[in-house]
């Protein structure tokens, strides 16, 4: 079992997002996580989804993909030669003991405040997924008010684009 | 020209060359019936009993020709009623486009009267869908389902027509019919790896399905088997693939396949399997199925390969074209060695048949086959006398084995029947069971009403025999719910419906039986009386392996009813 990430060009047609995960549900696949956006053509959207399984899962997902009529490329993103982020807003109790903790922490890890009230501080953090897990893990010391996180969007390097791959 | 979106749609099926459509009118679809009204003399549509009927027709209309099967249906429950129908052909690859109508487009989302999210609900059962936005988009949407029903592995789609869309007008010319998407062979490389390790086989075995009938690739099979000095055998939607008598055809596999063809599958060293697709009711248990074997498997379909089983060499192309590349890079073999088992095999098989005098199962099958002519269609429904009929049945050309392969759908085969019929004129047979039977018979309505010459053989036993011949074997013979215990006369309820039939309570009675239903201008039903403790045999137990075939059952002790 991996995990393996996988960016699908797909028609930006009514519906289409439940088309896509209609099938991973029916197949049993999970989705770990999934964003979806609009690209630099009018007519197409990205999804980039990540899932887990055995080498023959990843090879039948793909192949289910390919068989719906709205998807046009696929690929499969190696996370060496892709750059991938994740962003994150994390709000978090705002308490005279903490402030300085948690502020050195967000100052380590680069994450911004983007709101601070008197009971409150949220910050914006972006980066890897584990770099995310590793400081939602450190603000568990404290008290996590609310997270919100956008699965992870990726691009190969290089010039290489999606819509020029063979499927 | 400017028409209506009702009468673009009719046009378009017109352009696309369809000269059937199978359905039931209802209120959100009423203008596009006025235009079949307009049309009716380029268009000819057939009025079920029950939209799930019309489904069935259509389906059985595609299998039999090869060509898109067409259904309408109003919204509502007149989609739903489809449903069955679709997911029957999803399942079978069977090529259909269904038109529905639906609540104009600002009701809809509304739970407005008869409506129901159709495309919703067909998303798992359908190759593609539309919900038709504007009726400037409606001929190309038409089109392009045309288009996806056929090409590559084909299926159903529906296409969902709310009423403000039939409603709208809009310039229209038309076109030529669409052409499926280019065949494309398996790739060079792959062909060559997968002959060498075919080249090096010893006991090397063709196994084909449906998709080698929907790839026309018969001639190249039957060469492939000749080269290899190999037998070959099929998967249900593979029966009447090639002749039933020809020379090295084993016949079917799986649960309840011809024993040789089975076995020489199991001991085989090489599998070349076409167009199918490793059921589980083909493989058994998948850990114990063939390990002796190296699997070669060919498919339109790449979703298809390594999905059940792993293949040493998997393709994704299609089969004659793939065939036809494959073949000449094989050397020819003559394998005697292998050749003296499958006749041994066979010799067992014929030694096991079953030869007890009187009305068997086999027995009553082995004289329909005296009727049946090279190009009659059968269709069947589900269950004992589905694998009865698809063991003993003899063909001589393809499309004329009709049978729910993949969804198993009881009722199935009264609407294939009526589709292939009308597709074919010839007279078709609808071999059924008591139960099957009695979830469609109203559609024998309808082939009364259009002429429709069916001969419907009912195997009827009183029970539900498939389902009671699990309870016997693996549950303890609690026939729970199987015992129909009902007082249907069939040839009173098929005389009730402008219908002619005959009972047969034994073989002689059958034999006449079946003259007057092959002579009969009227559908006939024959009554056909079947012991209930028959079974369908050899039997391999779901989730078990060759090893644990059942070719005899004792029945003793009392019955638990």
């Amino acid at each position: 079992m991996s995990n393996f990430t996988i960016a699908v060009l797909v028609h930006n047609e009514f519906g289409v997002l439940n088309r896509v995960t209609s099938m991973f549900r029916r197949r049993r696949f999970n989705i770990q996580s999934l964003t979806v956006s609009e690209t630099e053509s009018a007519g197409l959207s990205r999804i980039t989804v990540t899932s887990s399984g055995l080498e023959t899962d990843k090879k039948q997902l793909i192949n289910q993909l390919y068989k719906l009529p709205d998807v046009c490329s696929i690929k499969e993103l190696d996370l060496v030669e892709s750059v991938t982020c994740e962003l994150m807003l994390i709000k978090m109790k705002n308490d005279p003991e903490t402030r300085t903790d948690i502020r050195d922490a967000a100052q380590a890890f680069g994450a911004k405040t983007v709101d601070y009230t008197r009971d409150s501080i949220t910050m914006r953090l972006t980066g890897t997924s584990r770099e995310i897990d590793a400081f939602v893990d450190l603000m568990r010391d404290y008290v996590i008010l609310e997270i919100c996180r956008t699965g992870i969007v990726s691009l190969e390097r290089g010039s290489t684009t999606i819509s020029k791959m063979e499927i | 020209m400017k028409l209506s979106g009702a009468d673009i749609i009719v046009r378009t099926l017109i352009e696309q060359q369809v000269e059937v459509v199978f359905g039931y009118p209802g209120g959100q679809i009423l203008n596009v019936y006025d235009s079949l009204y307009k049309y009716q003399d380029e268009i000819k549509h057939i009025l079920t009993a029950h939209e799930q009927g019309a489904a069935h027709a259509a389906d059985g209309y595609a299998r039999a020709t090869g060509k898109v099967g067409v259904v309408m249906a109003t919204s509502g429950p007149g989609a739903t009623n489809l449903v069955t129908g679709i997911a029957t052909a999803y399942l079978d690859s069977v090529p259909m486009v269904a038109i529905t109508g639906n609540v104009p487009t600002t009701q809809l989302g509304t739970d407005s009267f008869q409506e129901i999210d159709i495309t919703g609900i067909t998303l798992p059962i359908t190759k593609h869908n539309y919900v038709v936005g504007s009726v400037e988009t409606l001929a190309d949407t038409i089109r392009e389902a045309f288009r996806l029903a056929k090409s590559g592995r084909p299926g159903p789609v529906l296409i969902d027509v709310p009423k403000d869309i039939q409603v709208a007008v809009t310039e229209y010319t038309p076109q030529e019919p669409v052409e499926p998407e280019p065949r494309q062979a398996a790739k060079l490389m792959r062909i060559e790896a997968a002959a060498d390790a075919i080249n090096l086989s010893q006991r090397p075995f063709v196994y084909f399905g449906g998709g080698l009938v929907n790839s026309d690739a018969q001639e190249e099979l039957c060469e492939l088997a000749e080269i290899l000095d190999a037998p070959i055998g099929c998967s249900l939607m593979g029966i009447s693939g090639i002749p039933t008598m020809h020379p090295r055809f084993l016949g079917m596999q799986g649960m309840h396949g011809h024993y040789a063809s089975s076995m020489a599958m199991h001991r085989a060293d090489c599998i070349i399997a076409l167009g199918v697709r490793f059921n589980d009711r083909v493989t058994g248990n998948r850990a114990k199925f063939a390990t002796n074997a190296k699997i070669i498997h060919i498919d339109v379909d790449g979703a298809e390969l390594d999905k059940t089983v792993s293949a040493a060499h998997s393709m994704r192309g299609d089969l004659k074209l793939t065939l036809q590349k494959l073949i000449p890079l094989l050397t020819p073999k003559k394998l005697p060695e292998w050749r003296k088992t499958i006749e041994g095999l066979k010799f067992e098989e014929r030694r096991s048949l079953d030869n007890r005098p009187g009305l068997t199962p086999r027995a009553a099958i082995l004289t329909l086959n005296k009727f049946i002519g090279e190009n009659t269609p059968v269709a069947t429904d589900v269950g004992q006398h589905q694998m009865w009929a698809a063991q003993n049945l003899c063909f001589s050309n393809k499309r004329r084995f009709l049978s729910s392969g993949g969804l198993g759908t009881m009722g199935f085969g009264m609407g294939a029947a009526i589709g292939a019929a009308v597709a074919t004129k010839e007279r078709t047979v609808l071999v059924t069971g008591d139960g099957g039977f009695g979830m469609c018979l109203n559609e024998l309505a309808t082939a009364v009403t259009y002429g429709i010459p069916l001969v419907i053989l009912i195997m009827n036993n009183g029970v539900l025999g498939m389902v009671r011949q699990w309870q016997t074997l693996f549950f303890d013979k609690h026939y729970s719910n199987t015992v129909l215990g009902r007082k249907t006369d069939f040839v009173a309820l098929a005389r009730a419906f402008g219908a002619d039939g005959a009972g047969a309570a034994n073989l002689e009675e059958l034999h006449i039986a079946l003259e007057k239903a092959f002579s009969s201008e009227l559908p006939f039903v024959v009554d056909c009386r079947i012991d209930k403790d028959e079974f369908v045999l050899p039997m391999l137990p779901p989730g078990g392996s060759m090893d644990d075939i059942i070719t005899r059952v004792e029945l003793g002790g009392g019955e638990n009813e």
